[in-house]
């Protein structure tokens, strides 16, 4: 199996705080991911440093070979815009291509077939040209996802992505995610709590007192009993 | 129609005009951008640091546009720096910054002797406050910042709609927050004089919210907000040559009127059922 990203005696800091220490772990192709840990354990400074938004106190993270740092695709816990922002579900897919465009200033045929891909994959094409703020909760983290789909084919890093959803949106969301995940993508996703159900991927990295384990599921819930 | 040809025959309706038009497509552009990311307060501190400038040039004898420029850039990265600080404490800087830089522009003036300033003209703009050279210089800003729109318009979306992605994903959004800074100042500046430190800010914001009344897409609302932007313009210089009213409360009553009218239209099949 290809490595896709390996994190070496990594030590990250929240202002002046340590909050994880030495990690050393490794993410292969096809892995799925759940980063799990109680509130303020370090799990979102975890994702900013693997998307390159913040710089290790200590330690580096190391992309497999086809892989830069910049075609990471991200889904965010929430997008802070306004119910009347005006973008399109297109328009918003699209800007996923910018990680790769270099110093091209304007999107390729291949960027818009890529865009209505995703959004096919997804089963929101019919949505392709609605407004982000006619859109549900659902709808919305599904358009935010084709977008994170745009900017990668090797790996998917997703903060609570199921915080505002209702049940019958967050399965549908999750089901979505294995079958990326069977495609061969590797999905790094934080869980907002520490449920099972929630524990849909095969390894599960847990944050406690600065520490990092990377585990199996079963072994980490076998942890549990 | 007479009396409109009669207008733009003066060399000064020229200069407002074509200034008025420039800085109108300008600042909407910037506003889109400014509005969406709640950062629409920025012009309205910027020019009241303007003004301080301005008058404390006055007073000492400097050119006002070239003491104004570096100030107001200066003061415009101390803001926006402000406003990404997370305890969110950029409206207080704002406010600080206009109070403070109002009464240093007043008291600049008042303790000054033997300069003859007219106050109202900076608070409020004056048609008569601009030449040729302020002209050229609109035009020169006009052309990189619709040019920047128009090869940047992808990333500048991004950056608009989500920040942190758009970082993510490589996109150097501190670049792009410099380079709103840097045209905020210049658009305050050059706009100031003939609109006025109090009314300029109006420009970058009313034409945004005007054009998402009626579009969905980013693109669009680019588009429409730099047309309201100088039909209003235009429109209130008119009515102001005609009526003899303040140029600057008047393009933006005209704003006012377009905004109210769209907001209405928009609520219009709401209210009729």
């Amino acid at each position: 199996m290809e490595r896709v990203l390996l994190a070496k005696n990594l030590s990250l800091a929240y202002g002046k705080n340590v909050v994880i220490s030495g990690a050393t772990f490794e993410i292969f192709d096809g892995d799925f991911v759940c980063v799990v840990g109680a509130n303020g354990s370090g799990k979102s400074t975890l994702i900013r440093a693997l998307l390159g938004l913040s710089k290790p106190a200590a330690g580096k993270i190391l992309y497999g070979d086809e892989m830069l740092k910049t075609s990471i695709g991200y889904l965010p816990q929430e997008t802070k815009v306004e119910q009347d922002f005006p973008a399109t579900v297109f328009e918003i897919v699209l800007s996923g291509a910018l990680g790769r465009f270099g110093k091209r200033l304007f999107y390729r045929a291949e960027d818009k077939a890529k865009a209505e891909e995703c959004l096919k994959e997804l089963g929101i094409l019919k949505l392709k040209g609605r407004g982000f703020g006619e859109l549900s909760g659902g709808q919305k983290q599904k358009a935010l996802l084709a977008r994170a789909l745009m900017a990668t084919s090797k790996l998917l890093v997703l903060d609570e992505p199921s915080n505002n959803l209702d049940f019958k949106s967050r399965k549908e969301f999750y089901g979505i995610l294995k079958e990326l995940k069977k495609g061969g993508l590797s999905i790094i996703m934080i869980t907002h709590d520490l449920d099972a159900d929630d524990l849909i991927g095969n390894k599960v990295l847990a944050i406690k007192d600065g520490k990092v384990t990377l585990e199996n599921v079963d072994d980490y819930l076998r942890s549990f009993k | 129609m007479s009396e409109i040809i009669e207008m733009f025959s003066y060399g000064f309706m020229q200069r407002a005009l074509i200034i008025g038009v420039l800085i109108s497509v300008v600042a909407a552009l910037l506003g889109v951008s400014l509005v969406l990311r709640k950062n629409s307060m920025i012009g309205d501190g910027l020019s009241h640091t303007a003004f301080g400038a301005f008058a404390v040039a006055t007073v000492m004898g400097f050119a006002p546009i070239w003491f104004a420029m570096p100030v107001v850039i200066l003061a415009s990265f101390v803001v926006l720096r402000l406003s990404k600080n997370k305890k969110g404490n950029g409206d207080t800087a704002v406010a600080l910054l206009s109070a403070s830089s109002l009464a240093i522009g007043t008291m600049a003036i008042s303790v000054s002797k033997g300069v003859n300033i007219d106050i109202n003209s900076y608070l409020f703009g004056s048609i008569l406050a601009v030449d040729w050279f302020d002209v050229w210089l609109s035009a020169g800003l006009a052309a990189v910042v619709i040019l920047t729109y128009v090869f940047l318009h992808h990333r500048i979306f991004a950056i608009t709609f989500d920040e942190e992605f758009a970082q993510a994903i490589g996109v150097k959004t501190k670049f792009y927050d410099a380079l709103f800074a840097v045209i905020c100042s210049i658009v305050v500046v050059l706009g100031m004089r003939l609109l006025g430190a109090l009314l300029i800010s109006s420009l970058i914001i009313f034409p945004t919210l005007s054009a998402m009344c009626f579009s969905k897409s980013f693109k669009s609302v680019v588009v429409y907000a730099a047309v309201i932007s100088v039909m209003a313009f235009v429109f209130g210089l008119i009515i102001s040559y005609l009526l003899s009213t303040p140029t600057g409360a008047t393009v933006v009553i005209v704003n006012l009127v377009i905004l109210v009218f769209l907001k209405v239209m928009k609520k219009a099949p709401l209210l009729w059922g």
